[in-house]
C-alpha cells in the first residue's frame, strides 16, 4: 500500500513502511568518485572497522580525470592505493559516474543505491531508489552495508500530452524547476508518471530523475515498465529477471499536472536553476562557450540531436563548442556512427568522457564576463570557473543551435 | 562575543565553498575559503564562536561534505537557518557541526547581532535585541549521532542498528 518510495522501502524492510518513518536499510551498491572518495576513506579509517563487502563498493574517476593538476593527481593516487589495499573490484574511469553505473549494471528496478554525489538520484528513472549522501555516510556504509532514511512524502508529477518538435524532456524539467523553485521538493520524493513519461525513451526519462535534486528532492522515481526492462537488457550489463514495483493506492502529498504540448524550448538563466524562461525571450544573448555533455544530457541520443543540427555547418568562431560524451561507451558509439567526425568538421572540440567542464576545474573553464549555454543541470555562480561568468542551461538541441549562431538561438529552425 | 553572519535563502554549496577548492579535505584550509564569493569579508573577519545565520534551504545542491567542514573550519560554532537542504542537514550531523532550524530566529537575527546559543537545549538568544528562540527538536537518533560527535565517532563505539533501536 503506497507510493513508489514506500513500496520500495517496504519491500526492502520486509514490512509496511510509510512516509515519515525512519528505516535502516541494506543498500545494494555504494558509489563514490575522485572528488568524494578521499573523505570517505578518512571516515572509514577513523571508524576503524573492516569493509562489509568490497563487491558492493563502486569507485569512479570522472570529476577531474585525467588529473588536471598535481593535487588532483595525488588525490587519485591515494584512492588507487586504497582500492588496491582493500581489494575493491569495481573501479572505473570510463566517464561520468552516473552513466557508467547504469551501463555497468549496478542500477536495477527496486534496488537501493547510495552515492557520494547529489546526482545519484539519476537512477530513479529506472525504478531504483537512489540518493546522494555525504562522504562520511559513504565511509560508514562501506563498514555497515546500511543507511538510515526518513521515508519522504511524495509529490506526484503527472505529465500529459505530446511535446512539440524541438522540445525535449530537458525543456519540460526546466519548466518544472521554474515552477517548483529550488526548494520546492525538499525532503520529498518526486514520482513522475503519465502518458508523456510512458512515451519517453529511457535517456529522456533520466533527465527528470537527474534534475530532481535541483528542486531539493530526495529522489525522482519512475516506475519500471517495458521500456525500462528493454533498455536494461539492451543497453546495460544488468542481468534479469527484473522486479517491477508499482504503486498501490498511493497517498500523495501533492499532485502537479502539466500538459507538455503547450511548451516551447526553455532556458534556465544565470544564476539559478529556477530562473527559467522561454528560450525565445532570451534569444540573441551572445555566448563565449557552448558545452554539450554531463550526466544530464551527454548521452548518445543527445549527441545525435546535436550532430543533426551541426552537420555540414560551422560553429561561430568566437563560441568555443565543447562536446564531452558522458561515457567511453557513448564515445565509441558516436565514433563508430560518424558523430565525432560531424563535431570535428563543425569546429567543435571533443573532450575525453567525464564530467568535463561541469565543475569548473578543467576542460573548459570560464573567465570573468564570459557567458555559456550548457546542457548541464546546475548554473550556480562560479560553477564553471569565474564567479563573474554566466551559465545558462538548455537542451542539446538548443546548445547546438546556439553554437552555430554564437548566441542563444531557437533550435526549431534547424530541425 | 559571538556575532551573527547573516546569509540569504537558498544559499548553495558552491556559495559555501566553491567546487574548485574541494581538492583538499583540510578543514582549516577549506575554512579560509568559506563563503568567499558571496561574502569575501567572511573568512578574515569570522571569530571563533561566531554563528552563521541563514534563510530557507541552506546548503542546497551538491553532496559535498566540504561545505559543513568549511564552516566548522572557519571557526563558526553552528548554523541557524529557517530550513536546511537535505544532504547538508545529514552531512552537518554526520560531521558533528551543530545545526539549529528556526524560521523565527532566522528572521529575528540581523547581520552583526550578538547571539548566544545553548546547543543542548536548542535555545538561541539574540542579545542585541533581547529576543529568544527555541529551535525545532531533532529526532532521537539524530541526537544520538550528535551526542557521539558525529556518525564516524558513533560507529567507532556502536553498531548501526543501535541508531534506530
Ligand atoms: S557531470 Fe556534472 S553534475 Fe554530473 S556528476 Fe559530473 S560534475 Fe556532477
Amino acid at each position: 500500500m503506497g507510493t513508489l518510495i514506500e513500496e520500495i522501502f517496504s519491500r526492502r524492510a520486509g514490512r509496511t513502511v510509510q512516509a515519515g518513518e525512519i528505516v535502516l536499510l541494506d543498500v545494494d551498491t555504494i558509489m563514490s568518485h575522485d572528488n568524494t572518495t578521499p573523505l570517505a576513506i578518512k571516515a572509514f579509517r577513523e571508524i576503524g572497522k573492516p569493509l562489509r563487502d568490497p563487491s558492493r563498493i563502486v569507485i569512479h574517476f570522472d570529476h577531474a580525470y585525467p588529473a588536471p593538476n598535481l593535487l588532483a593527481a595525488e588525490n587519485q593516487q591515494k584512492i588507487v592505493r586504497f582500492i588496491r589495499e582493500q581489494g575493491i573490484p569495481n573501479f572505473y574511469h570510463r566517464g561520468v559516474c552516473h552513466q557508467v553505473m547504469i551501463e555497468e549494471g549496478f542500477v536495477r528496478p527496486g534496488g537501493i543505491v547510495i552515492g557520494a554525489d547529489s546526482h545519484t538520484v539519476t537512477y530513479g528513472a529506472l525504478g531504483c531508489f537512489s540518493t546522494g549522501l555525504g562522504s562520511s555516510e559513504i565511509g560508514a556504509a562501506w563498514v555497515t552495508g546500511k543507511t538510515w532514511f526518513k521515508t519522504p512524502p511524495t509529490i506526484h508529477v503527472v505529465l500529459e500530452g505530446r511535446a512539440q518538435p524541438g522540445v525535449f524532456s530537458k525543456d519540460v524539467m526546466l519548466h518544472l524547476a521554474g515552477q517548483l523553485g529550488m526548494d520546492g521538493a525538499t525532503y520529498r520524493s518526486l514520482e513522475f508518471s503519465g502518458p508523456y513519461i510512458d512515451s519517453l525513451p529511457v535517456h529522456e526519462r533520466l533527465v527528470f530523475s537527474n534534475m530532481s535534486v535541483e528542486v531539493g528532492a530526495k529522489c525522482g522515481l519512475i516506475a519500471a515498465d517495458d521500456t525500462t526492462i528493454a533498455y536494461l537488457e539492451q543497453e546495460t550489463r544488468a542481468v534479469g529477471p527484473f522486479e517491477r514495483i508499482a504503486v498501490h493506492n498511493p497517498q500523495y502529498e501533492r499532485e502537479i499536472h502539466l500538459d507538455v504540448s503547450q511548451l516551447g524550448p526553455q532556458v534556465a538563466c544565470h544564476p539559478d536553476v529556477d530562473q527559467v524562461r522561454s528560450l525565445e525571450s532570451v534569444q540573441g544573448l551572445a555566448l563565449d562557450q557552448v558545452y554539450i555533455g554531463t550526466c544530464t544530457n551527454g548521452r548518445y541520443e543527445d549527441l545525435v540531436v546535436a550532430a543533426n543540427i551541426l552537420r555540414g555547418r560551422q560553429v561561430h568562431r568566437f563560441t568555443r563548442t565543447l562536446i564531452t560524451p558522458a561515457s567511453q561507451t557513448i564515445y565509441e558509439k558516436a565514433l563508430a556512427n560518424g558523430l565525432i567526425q560531424v563535431f570535428l568538421d563543425a569546429g567543435c572540440t571533443v573532450n575525453a568522457p567525464g564530467c568535463g567542464a561541469c565543475i569548473g576545474r578543467h576542460g573548459g573553464v570560464l573567465a570573468a564576463g564570459e557567458r555559456a549555454l550548457t546542457t548541464m543541470n546546475r548554473n550556480f555562480i562560479g560553477r564553471m570557473g569565474s564567479p563573474e561568468a554566466e551559465i545558462f542551461l538548455g537542451s542539446p538541441a538548443a546548445a547546438a543551435a546556439s553554437a552555430l549562431e554564437g548566441c542563444i538561438a531557437d533550435p526549431r529552425k534547424y530541425l | 562575543m559571538a556575532r551573527a553572519w547573516k546569509f540569504e535563502d537558498n544559499l548553495n554549496t558552491d556559495e559555501i565553498i566553491p567546487a574548485r577548492f574541494n581538492i583538499t579535505i583540510d578543514e582549516k584550509e577549506l575554512g579560509g575559503k568559506a563563503f568567499c564569493e558571496v561574502r569575501p569579508d567572511y573568512a578574515a573577519g569570522v571569530q571563533p564562536g561566531d554563528v552563521v545565520v541563514a534563510g530557507w534551504n541552506f546548503g542546497c545542491a551538491s553532496s559535498r561534505e566540504h561545505a559543513p567542514l568549511a564552516i566548522r573550519g572557519s571557526g563558526a560554532i553552528c548554523v541557524i537557518a529557517a530550513s536546511f537542504a537535505r544532504i547538508f542537514f545529514r552531512n552537518a550531523i554526520n560531521i558533528g557541526l551543530p545545526i539549529l532550524e528556526s524560521p523565527e530566529a532566522s528572521a529575528g537575527i540581523a547581520e552583526g547581532d550578538e547571539v548566544s546559543v545553548d546547543l543542548g537545549a536548542g535555545i538561541i538568544t539574540n542579545l542585541t535585541r533581547g529576543t529568544q528562540y527555541q529551535a525545532r527538536p531533532l529526532p532521537d537518533f539524530v541526537l544520538r549521532i550528535a551526542a557521539a560527535g558525529g556518525l564516524v565517532k558513533f560507529l567507532r563505539e556502536h553498531d548501526m542498528e543501535e541508531l534506530t533501536a
